[in-house]
């Protein structure tokens, strides 16, 4: 049972120090991010007190890395939060109405769920300009569907249970019964299901940035600073390390979060500690 | 010989509260013996422990020899030697004791896979022959379906045959027909009765429903806050309780069920005031279509039913699972609506009019499950307000809901509690104060005691009899269980496939049953001195 809890805890103190990190960048770094300095070009680890050394431009990696941060969880929360305000009211329609709402619903999420998102992604920016906001905007879309299943499959057998019956024998309406029934009874599953979003997304960014239609100068973003290393891998291989870790490290922790709150959510453990 | 020895068995918590406390028994080779006792008493617990499937996190103390072997201790895996091999279990659901996505052939032949390394078309073969023993009809055509294609008695069936595979020298059934209707309850017990002859095997019977055991064992341990109780001859037990806990258990059997007699109750004959008037009401449900060009089949649920309830009056709706008296319930509350026919709730005719907001203050309903009719997330003050609140009813919502949890007998402070603090017959307490917010005249309570111990059950009936009155309702009573129909109900209706077989007041209905359907329902209740007319 208590090893279940190290992935929570773990879990929640790297997305906690990605947070602070993020949130720190605002108001501190050890170099400003963008300061370019021809003398500093490729320094190593610690030299002339820069932590992680500098890029081809002498810019200070760790610098670049923390204002990354902003990125990474921005895109998250953008590209995340698409996915709930339109997947979760969708899912939860097909569940209330079922019928043909349900197949409509059901059939256009297939729809979207066969496109690969960063695909997606590539035709919106194609489409609209590069940038992370377009990027994210397409990759929330194509997340949609996720949401959407997973909604409506808890939402499905919440509608079956009795309380629902009960609460429509008092008058209420679908809408409400599903907001204040059938919503909090299936936050668990869905909070699991965000906490796995928010990592893929972070690794799309990644991906759509390494590809150049991500996030564009002077944004800061680990997935281009990973771009920008490839030029320079055989003369300083670190330069790709780092963010790559920062990467790993991010969506490792956002993975761990999201299995111990599967474990800490589940209704059965609940029951057993009662 | 000895069988089983089951010695100062101790299963206790991670913090140190024993679930099972010093239990001894011995089951002889052959034997039957009943563990009767309430729901949390421990009972299954003990039969876990024997199998050795106890949850994680529970401490196993003391002695169980299965014969002259040790199996307190062993590892799961030496364990797996003995189950459905020389001990198997048979389960209360066998909808969920079943995998859904394999064969019923398959499963009832793993054992043997397993054990007697057959051969898959020799398991097969000996798959069909285990069923058909069980009485299943068609057995070759049932050991190629699926679980859900199969009725329960079916299922439960194919579990019978399923744990006595192997030949094992016991078997446990924990609340093996719990889950069934009153009909097949007597086929399936009949099954168990004489496979186990057939093979020898050993039973031990868990239940909490004291004439399932009557028929069918003759040694009866009475288990308590698990420590036993009470042991001896289920005959003598049943005959002369002398135990405080036996006698309470045996009191709360109800009349119909403890002899064969139909006791005479004072009939009310209520006034011809009609509040609920129904005409051929049908409900028809259309099933996924099989192949793409053949519609899919109907299945008529409610079909051409009318009725008429009196103001005041407990009508009761009775039929096995399957019968349709749910959806009636629902049609009659509004939940679902009728496919034909017509219906009036006091001067609302359900029929012609979309809004059905003056019927929910009419009408209010019960429901079976009492973990399931309560939103979990909620504090009981809130979930009884919620009617309130709903259909806008004014005054002072806490006060109000204190009164109704007055009402239905429960302490002050539950309003600020969650519905996993309470046990299962103040949990349908709950429900029944939410249903009397908004101060209905009808009350429609669908098997509202049929998730209950007996003995909580004899409680939750005297509470809605005494609330009827004081509240003035007309209640309508749907139950598979004849006896507590009889007890609580002044006319009933006999409902099979959808169709009314009989009306009338339920001490005619019962004692002279007109329908063949009424009579095979009254003849298959199981009593208390072990007769099942069936």
């Amino acid at each position: 049972m208590r090893w279940k809890r190290v992935n929570l805890v773990v879990g929640a103190a790297i997305v906690a120090l990605v947070i602070v990190t993020a949130l720190v960048s605002f108001v501190w770094t050890p170099y400003d991010p963008q300061q370019i300095s021809s003398t500093e070009r490729l320094l190593g680890v610690g030299e002339n007190g820069h932590v992680l050394g500098t890029d081809q431009f002498g810019r200070d990696v760790l610098s670049q890395i923390m204002v990354g941060s902003q990125t990474a969880l921005f895109v998250g929360v953008l590209a995340v939060g698409i996915a709930v305000v339109i997947g979760i009211p969708l899912g939860g329609l097909a569940a209330a109405r079922r019928g043909w709402t349900e197949e409509g619903v059901m059939r256009l999420s297939d729809v979207i769920y066969a496109f690969p998102p960063v695909l997606l992604a590539i035709l919106l920016v194609a489409a609209v300009s590069p940038g992370v906001g377009p990027a994210m905007v397409a990759i929330g879309i194509a997340y949609v569907p996720i949401v959407a299943r997973v909604t409506r499959g808890a939402a499905l057998s919440v509608f079956e249970l009795d309380y629902v019956a009960a609460a429509r024998t008092y008058g209420r309406r679908k809408t409400y019964i599903f907001v204040r029934h059938v919503l909090p009874n299936i936050a668990s599953v869905l909070i699991v299901q965000v906490t796995v979003l928010f990592a893929l997304a972070i690794l799309a960014e990644a991906a759509l940035s390494f590809l150049g239609i991500g996030a564009q100068p002077p944004r800061p973003s680990w997935g281009r600073s990973l771009r920008d290393a490839q030029t320079f891998i055989q003369l300083s291989p670190r330069l790709a390390v780092w963010p790559g870790l920062a990467i790993a490290f991010t969506v490792l922790g956002f993975n761990l979060l999201g299995d111990g709150l599967r474990d800490a959510l589940d209704p059965r453990l609940e029951v057993r500690r009662t | 010989m000895t069988l089983l020895t089951v010695d100062g068995l101790t299963i206790t918590t991670a913090s140190g509260q024993a679930l099972v406390d010093d239990v001894s028994f011995a089951i002889e080779r052959g034997g039957r013996t009943g563990l009767i006792g309430e729901s949390g008493s421990g009972k299954t617990l003990t039969a876990l422990a024997i199998m050795g499937l106890l949850p994680e996190g529970l401490e196993v103390s003391g002695s169980i020899t299965l014969d002259g072997e040790e199996l307190v201790g062993r590892s799961d895996r030496a364990l797996t030697v003995h189950r459905g091999n020389s001990m198997s279990m048979i389960f209360q659901e066998p909808m969920t004791a079943m995998n859904a996505v394999m064969r019923v052939g398959r499963q009832v032949s793993e054992p043997l896979r397993i054990h007697r390394d057959m051969s898959d078309s020799d398991a097969d073969a000996e798959a069909v022959a285990l069923l058909e023993a069980v009485g299943i009809d068609r057995p070759e055509q049932r050991a190629g379906a699926y679980p859900h294609e199969l009725s329960g008695g079916q299922r439960q069936r194919a579990m019978i045959a399923m744990a006595l595979a192997c030949g094992p020298a016991l078997v446990i059934a924990d609340e093996p027909t719990t889950a069934l209707d009153v009909t097949v309850q007597a086929q399936v017990l009949s099954v168990l009765r004489s496979r186990l002859a057939a093979t020898d095997a050993a039973l031990l019977l868990i239940t909490h429903d004291l004439p399932v055991v009557a028929g069918i064992t003759h040694d009866l341990l009475v288990i308590e806050g698990g420590k036993i109780a009470d042991r001896g001859g289920t005959r003598e037990l049943f005959d002369t309780p002398v135990h405080p806990v036996t006698r309470r258990l045996v009191e709360a059997v109800p009349p119909m069920s403890r002899s064969g007699e139909v006791p005479t109750k004072a009939h009310t004959p209520s006034v011809e005031d009609v509040i609920i008037s129904a005409r051929q009401l049908t409900r028809t449900y259309t099933l996924r279509r099989r192949r793409l060009r053949e519609p899919g089949p109907v299945i008529r649920a409610v079909d051409g039913v009318s009725l008429d309830i009196h103001r005041g009056e407990t009508f009761g709706i009775v039929g096995e699972s399957g019968s349709g008296k749910t959806t009636l319930a629902r049609i009659l509350i509004g939940l679902n609506r009728p496919d034909r026919g017509s219906i009036t709730v006091d001067g609302v005719d359900l029929t012609a009019t979309k809004d059905l907001r003056p019927l929910r203050h009419i009408a209010q309903m019960v429901f079976q499950d009492p973990m399931g009719s309560l939103d979990p997330r909620m504090r009981i003050g809130d979930i009884v307000a919620e009617p309130l609140r709903s259909l806008k009813i004014g005054g002072d919502h806490e006060t109000r809901v204190r009164e109704l949890l007055e009402a239905v007998s429960l302490p002050s402070d539950t309003a600020d509690r969650y519905p996993h603090e309470f046990s299962g017959g103040q949990r349908q307490r709950i429900a029944i104060a939410r249903a009397l917010a908004p101060d209905p005249k009808i009350l429609v309570a669908d098997e509202p005691v049929s998730a209950l111990d007996m003995s909580v059950q004899t409680v939750t009936l005297d509470l809605l009899a005494r609330l009827k009155e004081d509240f003035d309702l007309t209640m309508i009573f749907i139950s598979h269980d004849l006896s507590v129909v009889h007890r609580i109900c002044d006319r009933v209706l006999v409902m099979e496939s959808g169709r009314a077989v009989e009306t009338g007041p339920a001490d005619d209905v019962f004692r002279t049953p007109d329908h063949e359907h009424t009579r095979q329902l009254v003849a298959s209740i199981p009593r208390l001195d072990g007769t099942v007319s069936a």
